[in-house]
């Protein structure tokens, strides 16, 4: 067999903080070869990213390299990067060139302040000496490879114009133009849309295929290894725990962690055990009625017709209590902003929302006063998608918790103090907890936290938006069996918004499908996620990964014509 | 981005119209006008005036008219001639007296913005890429400094060093032998030497704030994913962080353009006063003080005036900075 193009050997990275030194990966040691793809597996905080960008010597303060060696192999040559200063001129000449990388987040890891094409010139010219007008054409090239609609007008465009897939994209021809060797993929699918990351993967691995370059894909999704990956190395707590073939670690893991890891995605794969029947009243809790939002669309300054879009279009559906209702469809299919107007956060241009208080009386949320609608947001509430932005940082838990029971001012300052205590139990948290920061907790604590704060004033229904997204595997599995848990002991229902279909099924008595605004299909959750109506629907659900190698779903799946034109946004 | 700034312009009509009302009915506020302050003064030195020549008095000023006529023909004045009223204090049109100090306010501001600039920029980028260096936490210690003393202190300070020290003399923008004289060589030279001392004054808390500024923006943004993708290109690390994260962290030096005019008039009148500058300032607390009715007026419709030009030229600035803006 032939060498591999990189080796790296025994690598052992350090965080000094400001107390300890945290040992981020530990005598990490793997090879990668032309054409083939390894996935680094494994959830946050084990070491995975840090350990692709030191092969790019690219680790951010206060990470330091204190061991190993980094083999790269190309043109005839042997190289040690390990060996070299961090910005030496050598190892600035691999990055980019030899070795390119794409990572997570689309929306920032462009700069907002230059065109496409220029961010991408940049790098054609760093690395050959040819003109400006050369490189452009090059870009132009490069941005077509990567199947952007008009390269030559789009490369002129600033990133926020085009959509998520589309920077992903981009951002794939930066990685791409000076044909490395080696391409790191961080999660580069981890922040889109399961239809775009099918695209997305689709692209990787033809380019790949077409360049024979070596592949360094990391990720936490269990789906995506099975789909894409040839070789598999399992990290924890900075180690490798395992490595084999995909075949061999998804049929046959040795290590008990891989095992626990391949469970907690299988379990994702069906409704919980823990599901109660909802029962179907005559009398909903909620009823949306043709709800709809036009942005945009009146008379702009100079009396031009601005452009108008419908984010919203004429959804109707009902709400019942004790129930589960999954809204699923892709980033910009309106779903949030149906969370939005049925909360009053953002106003309906048309339709109604009409709510059936503890009373037994009906109530038209769109036409509320001010002081109603306060009383309205009381008995329906959020959870927000990210942990880490929606607490603020310098309040402690016990005000974060306590702050709906401040504002609605019917306690006393002991009370809100139990009732605080009491929530934290209710989620799964110590109340020794109380006077500490956010910072000090994990994601998946942030979000037990969130929950906390949605349940303080006992609502009826709670809107949750994206609220497992950003969480590792086994957390998000953990928190919506924490959610179930809640619901069997108190009265709620759940309005659970998602892109992620797997989640979805796993929680939801109902699913509705949202696609450009408009609802597509709506029905039972099973139904809805193996035998659909609408070819949508079908399409979207057939390009979710699937975690069995054996049974690549995604590279065989329905795609809708529709679907394969990224649009600008 | 034509159209963006004509629709600027055409929003600055309601704004200045609104502004020449507040600017004049501010003026109006104060009990009595210009005469009852001319009187009482002219009482207390012991020369009472005949109450018919004050009658005439108030007549030939337009005194005794009611307000909006007062208004009504300033503002046809200003609109029509470019008569912005008569300075009774003065005994000058208001425009004189204004456009002899406006020359100054606007040297001194500019330069001291200059200084702002020139000092800062390299300073908070040195701070924010070596956070919490030896020299990050010196830097730091002036500018709190510079933050905390006030500024008339410092004025004070410096004059009475540069007087012990230097033997110069200070105060004014030139030595007495100079201030009439025609321009020379040697006045423009007495003019630098007499400069420093104000614009390092008013640009010195400036300068540190932005610092200050410049140093919080650019540590949020050297640690967002696109300084790495810059950074795994195999750029030069100078080069990654003076082209993206300074670049997005500009934002509030050219904002600073908007406010630094109605700072300079209103928020440095004590340092001017000190330093016997003649600025907009003490001139503008004078009139005021006196009820030099149409010389405050003008001098406030005049400041609103910059305020929106400043205001737009610093937007139209950051809309060719941040193509985020220009497209919204």
């Amino acid at each position: 067999m032939e060498k591999p193009v990189l080796s790296v050997e025994n690598l052992n990275l350090d965080f000094h903080l400001r107390t300890h030194i945290l040992h981020a990966v530990r005598d990490v040691s793997f090879d990668l070869h032309r054409g083939r793809t390894l996935a680094l597996v494994g959830e946050s905080g084990s070491g995975k990213s840090v350990t692709a960008r030191s092969l790019m010597r690219i680790v951010d303060k206060p990470g330091v390299m204190v061991g190993g060696r980094i083999i790269l192999r190309t043109q005839g040559r042997e190289v040690d990067l390990a060996q070299l200063a961090s910005n030496s001129p050598e190892v600035r000449a691999v990055r980019g060139a030899r070795i390119g990388l794409i990572f997570q987040e689309p929306m920032s890891s462009l700069s907002p302040v230059h065109t496409i094409g220029s961010q991408i010139d940049e790098v054609v010219r760093l690395h050959s000496k040819i003109d400006k007008r050369a490189a452009r054409a090059r870009t132009v090239e490069l941005l077509g490879q990567v199947e952007i609609p008009d390269p030559a007008e789009m490369a002129d465009r600033y990133t926020f114009e085009f959509s998520g897939g589309m920077r992903q994209r981009a951002m794939i021809a930066m990685a791409l133009a000076v044909n490395p060797d080696i391409l790191i993929a961080d999660e580069p699918t981890t922040a889109l849309d399961v239809t775009t990351q099918a695209e997305i993967l689709d692209l990787i691995k033809r380019l790949q295929t077409e360049r024979g370059m070596a592949m360094l894909l990391i990720t936490h999704d269990m789906g995506v290894v099975a789909e894409v990956a040839d070789d598999v190395a399992v990290m924890r707590f900075g180690r490798i725990v395992e490595t084999g073939t995909v075949d061999e670690i998804f049929h046959a893991p040795k290590h008990a962690y891989t095992q626990r890891l391949l469970a907690s995605t299988l379990k994702l794969e069906q409704p919980a055990d823990a599901r109660a029947e909802a029962v179907i009243t005559p009398q909903p809790l909620l009823t949306v009625k043709g709800l709809t939002k036009v942005y945009g669309g009146a008379k702009g300054f100079l009396g031009t017709k601005k452009f108008a879009l419908k984010a919203v279009d004429d959804v109707s559906l009902v709400l019942h209590a004790g129930e589960n209702l999954g809204v699923v469809g892709e980033s910009g299919s309106g779903k949030t902003t149906l969370g939005r107007l049925i909360l009053r956060i953002v106003e309906p241009t048309e339709g109604q929302v009409l709510y059936r208080q503890k009373d037994g009386k009906e109530i038209d949320v769109t036409a509320l006063s001010k002081s109603e609608l306060r009383k309205f947001h009381a008995d329906v509430r959020l959870i927000f998608q990210d942990p880490f932005a929606s607490l603020n940082p310098r309040m402690t838990i016990r005000q974060i918790i306590g702050d709906p029971l401040v504002v609605e001012g019917k306690l006393s300052a002991r009370q809100i103090e139990e009732k605080t205590a009491e929530l934290l139990r209710l989620v799964g948290l110590s109340p020794d907890v109380m006077e500490r920061y956010p910072h000090a907790f994990s994601g998946g604590q942030r979000q037990r936290i969130g929950i906390a704060r949605a349940l303080a004033l006992d609502p009826r229904i709670i809107i949750a938006d994206e609220a497992t997204s950003a969480l590792d595997v086994s957390i998000r599995s953990q928190i919506l069996d924490l959610l179930l848990e809640i619901q069997s002991h108190l009265d709620l229902s759940f309005i659970f918004i998602s892109h992620d279909i797997s989640v979805v099924r796993y929680f939801c008595d109902r699913v509705a499908v949202m696609h450009r605004g408009k609802l597509v299909e709506i029905g039972p959750a099973e139904k809805i996620c193996t035998t659909p109506d609408e070819d949508y629907t079908r399409a979207l659900i057939s390009a979710v990964p699937n975690p069995d190698p054996r049974n690549k779903r995604m590279l065989h799946r329905t795609r809708l014509a529709s679907l394969s034109t990224s649009t600008v946004c | 981005m034509l159209n963006y700034i004509l629709k600027r312009l055409v929003y600055m009509i309601p704004t200045l119209i609104g502004m020449s009302i507040i600017s004049f009915a501010i003026i109006q506020l104060p009990p009595g006008d210009y005469l009852t302050s001319l009187l009482s003064t002219l009482a207390d030195g012991g020369s009472p005036i005949d109450p018919a020549t004050v009658e005439r008095l108030r007549s030939q000023y337009g005194l005794d008219q009611p307000v909006w006529i007062q208004y009504g023909k300033w503002m046809l004045g200003i609109l029509t001639r470019g008569d912005f009223g008569f300075s009774f204090e003065w005994n000058q049109p208001v425009s004189e007296v204004i456009w002899s100090r406006m020359g100054s306010t606007l040297a001194i501001s500019f330069a001291a913005l200059l200084l702002v600039w020139a000092v800062s920029l390299p300073i908070g980028i040195y701070s924010a890429v070596r956070r919490n260096s030896i020299g990050d936490h010196v830097f730091t210690f002036f500018g709190f400094i510079g933050l905390a003393v006030p500024n008339f202190i410092l004025a004070l300070t410096l004059m009475y060093v540069s007087f012990r020290v230097f033997g110069q003399s200070v105060g004014g923008l030139f030595s007495p032998e100079y201030v009439d004289a025609p321009w020379s060589p040697a006045k423009l030279w007495d003019l630098i030497l007499h400069l420093w001392i104000p614009i390092l004054v008013i640009g010195m808390s400036g300068t540190a704030s932005m610092i200050r500024i410049l140093r919080a923006n650019l540590t949020d943004e050297l640690s967002k994913p696109y300084v790495t993708t810059a950074r795994a290109k195999g750029l030069p690390e100078y080069k990654v962080i003076v082209k993206y994260p300074v670049r997005i962290a500009l934002n509030p030096f050219v904002s600073a353009i908007g406010w630094v005019l109605p700072e300079l008039v209103s928020g440095v009148t004590i340092t001017a006063i000190v330093l016997n500058l003649p600025t907009a300032g003490p001139l503008l607390l004078r009139a005021l003080v006196a009820q030099d009715m149409y010389l405050a007026g003008s001098f406030i419709l005049l400041l609103s005036v910059l305020t929106l030009i400043g205001m737009l030229v610093s937007d139209i600035l950051l809309a060719l900075l941040d193509p985020r803006i220009r497209y919204n």
